[in-house]
């Protein structure tokens, strides 16, 4: 692997290439405990580190709870810092994944999606990313690849920009996007070096400079703490597209907040997270191709959410299709559909939001299913307020 | 080397650190709290020189109301069971930092501290994996005041049978706790890990040696150490230390060292003090009968002859 070098594209699993791109950010802990399927990213930094061909700590560490507390230290220690997870694991952590952001700590944590039990399932959904969704990270999701493994480089650049300073989440679709074999064009490692500088900070445990991080906060702080993490987190938004920005200028590959697909003169645009917005994308051209006035809109950063780029990305559109992949139990619509809904209400042109949950658990999601909500969005009544909800597909 | 062998500077009467330790004043503590005591004497015994992670508990709730920090040594704390997880996360990053040239060429300690119910209740996991994984610089500190203080004295798995705390209520049904206390420092052992230690505040120069000696040595240590809560205790505040010397010298915590799997006894108690002296000014224990005391009085002197047969086994070091 250590010949990976060049602009020419490699066939290579997902995976491996997150793995290999972590390795050309020079990272220095890694403390990880394998999961299906997140387990082919951690095993390859395991080699890598095993090979010297990363000189990095691998901490095997005893869980998930474990193992984000280990990378809490070693942030804090001042290393450059990466782990990930999928599913149950990411439960088992959640309670340190929400207290990271309030210490800052520029941890890049790659959670390779899956459903959560129960019952057991291993396969591709959000429905663990999204029950953790307020917990303060910057969030992405990688649509292919390529994208996977330029964010795995980018993301420490994001996390530990003196601006941002906030652990970050790279989404990847769980086996969907994971474990293929893809066509990937390795940055660099010298433009990397000059893209992704070593990480250094004063905001560590330092014996000449001694602090204190995790204080108690009482009735009297802990508002104001909530709201600065909250505003860091808000505030690294722009931060984001700078570094996208600059990305692109080093490599060339240039990334947006949201991403459109033949939004212009769209009636209906797809509103889609992840790696379905290929076959949404492929989906897209066949409507288009028998004349249905139909779009894409992909979120690429789910935190903080890119709202002027949304608006503005969705503006002109009767109609938006919001696929969820989550449920939000007990409420009639899945988390991304009511963001989404929430966000246009004081919209003066306001389209009508319908909400489409699909592809839970790792059932497959093609073209047909876009067609078909299309379709329904389409036979919807003449009130422009009564979007539709439906969990698609639903076996009786 | 064997552990044994390693050499650090003593602590003595006359080499006693002198001036204010690394625990500024104006904690929160209760007057007399046994924990900030050993705590203290960790502190001078280390100096400034180490790095602190705390559990959530007494000693973390006290010392770090914001914006204030008692702490005079890089200090973290993230929550309640992982202390030993994150304490293993900094050894890592100075590791790889010091290899990379990033940090002077210099062991630094990390000192994880956790109360009982963080290190031997809901820590326990986190612990045995940065045990089992041998951190190289990792010092674990278990502060035992026998029970969950910093929520209202409930019980843990290091109350001792008898007491009586909110969770194990003495009653016309109940002696108070109906278990023994969980053997910490023989799980630490079981790990194969070159220091283990016993220690008390009321045996100063003992405790702050064996903090040095953890720091000396490479690998993991782990010491428990015996720390009275006159809160939690239902006892005076000023009867602090004198119940730490009344409970070695009644055998029932005894003080010995574990070095590379060989336990050495600190403190020979051939002639105990009758257990009930201990157990009397503690109100935890006021509803025992004179037959509940003698049954653990029994039961603490097979304990104690169990550490006193250990030591007087040699092992050879497995390293
Ligand atoms: C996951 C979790 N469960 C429960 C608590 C509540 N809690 C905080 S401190 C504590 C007890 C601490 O007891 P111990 O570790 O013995 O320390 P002490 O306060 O006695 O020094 C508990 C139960 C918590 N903070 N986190
Ligand atoms: S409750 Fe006990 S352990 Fe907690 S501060 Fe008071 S005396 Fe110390
Ligand atoms: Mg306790």
């Amino acid at each position: 692997m250590s010949s990976i070098n060049s602009t020419k594209p490699v066939g290579i699993e997902v995976s491996l290439a997150i793995a290999e791109a972590v390795k050309l950010a020079e990272v220095e802990v890694v403390a990880a405990y394998p999961i299906t399927p997140q387990t082919h990213i951690v095993e390859h930094l395991s080699d890598l580190v095993a090979n010297g061909e990363l000189n990095a700590e691998y901490v095997p560490v005893e869980s998930e709870h474990s193992a984000l507390s280990a990378c809490i230290g070693s942030s804090a220690a001042g290393a450059r810092t990466f782990t990930s997870t999928s599913s149950q694991g990411l439960m088992l952590m959640a309670e340190i994944v929400f207290i990271a952001p309030m210490l800052r700590m520029p941890i890049v944590m790659a959670v390779a999606n899956r459903a959560i039990s129960g019952p057991l399932n291993i396969w591709n959904d959000h429905s663990d990313v999204m029950s953790i969704r307020d917990c303060g990270w910057i969030q992405i999701f990688a649509e292919t690849g390529q994208e996977a493994t330029d964010l795995s480089i980018i993301a420490f650049r994001i996390a530990e920009d003196k601006n941002v300073m906030m652990p970050l989440i790279l989404n990847l679709d769980g086996f969907t996007l994971s474990h293929f074999i893809e066509p990937i064009i390795f940055p660099e490692a010298d433009k990397v070096k000059k893209f992704l500088p070593p990480y250094e900070t004063s905001h560590k445990l330092d014996l000449n400079n001694p602090l204190s991080f995790g204080l108690l906060g009482g009735p009297e702080v802990y508002t104001e703490a909530r709201r600065d993490t909250d505003l860091a987190l808000l505030n690294s938004r722009s931060h984001v597209q700078r570094i996208f920005d600059e990305f692109a200028g080093a490599f060339g590959r240039q990334y947006r907040l949201v991403e459109t697909y033949k939004t212009e003169g769209a009636e209906t645009i797809i509103v889609t997270i992840g790696s379905i917005s290929e076959t949404a994308m492929s989906a897209v051209d066949e409507m288009r191709a028998v004349g249905e006035k139909v779009g894409l809109i992909h979120i690429r950063l789910w935190r903080p959410f890119p709202v002027v780029e949304f608006r503005a990305a969705v503006a002109g559109a009767k109609n938006l299709a919001v696929v969820d992949r989550h449920i939000s139990m007990g409420f009639p619509e899945g988390p991304v559909g009511t963001e989404v809904r929430a966000l246009m209400y004081h919209e003066k042109e306001r389209p009508r939001i319908s909400n489409y949950v699909l592809g839970l658990g790792g059932r497959d999601v093609t073209r047909n299913h876009f067609k078909y909500i299309v379709e329904q969005v389409k036979s919807l009544g003449a009130d422009k307020r009564q979007g539709g909800y439906e969990m698609v597909g639903v076996l009786e | 080397m064997k552990s044994a062998e390693v050499q650090f500077e003593k602590i003595t009467p006359k080499t006693f650190p002198k001036g204010p330790d690394s625990l500024a004043s104006g904690h929160r503590a209760c007057q007399g709290c046994g924990e900030v005591l050993a705590l203290r004497l960790l502190m001078k015994a280390l100096g400034r020189d180490f790095m602190a992670v705390s559990a959530t508990g007494c000693m973390e709730v006290c010392t770090s109301p914001f914006p204030q920090s008692a702490w005079e040594m890089p200090w973290l704390h993230v929550a309640f069971e992982n202390a030993a997880a994150v304490a293993g996360g900094v050894d890592a990053g100075n590791v790889i930092l010091r290899r990379k040239g990033k940090l002077p060429d210099k062991r630094i300690p990390v000192v994880a501290i956790g109360g009982d119910g963080a290190t031997a209740d809901i820590g326990i996991q986190a612990l045995s994996g940065a045990l089992e994984r041998y951190h190289e610089n990792f010092i674990y500190i278990c502060l035992d005041n026998e029970a969950y203080m910093n929520t209202g004295i409930q019980r843990s798995s290091q109350t001792p049978f008898g007491a009586s705390t909110t969770t194990s209520p003495a009653g016309s049904h109940s002696k108070g706790q109906s278990t023994w206390k969980k053997n910490m420092p023989a799980i630490a052992v079981a790990h194969n890990i070159p220091y283990v230690a016993t220690g008390s505040p009321a045996f100063h120069l003992d405790l702050m040696n064996k903090i040095r000696r953890a720091a000396a040595i490479p690998g993991p240590a782990y010491l428990h150490i015996y720390a009275p809560c006159p809160t939690g205790w239902r006892m005076k505040a000023e009867l602090s230390v004198e119940s730490s010397r009344l409970a070695v010298n009644s055998r029932i915590f005894p003080l010995y060292e574990v070095i590379d799997g060989q336990y050495i006894l600190n403190k020979k108690v051939d002639q105990p003090i009758p257990l009930v002296e201990y157990l009397k000014p503690q109100g935890r224990f006021r509803h025992l009968m004179s037959e509940d005391i003698a049954k653990i009085e029994e039961r603490v002197n097979h304990e104690y002859e169990y550490i006193v047969k250990l030591s007087e086994s040699f092992v050879e070091p497995l390293f």
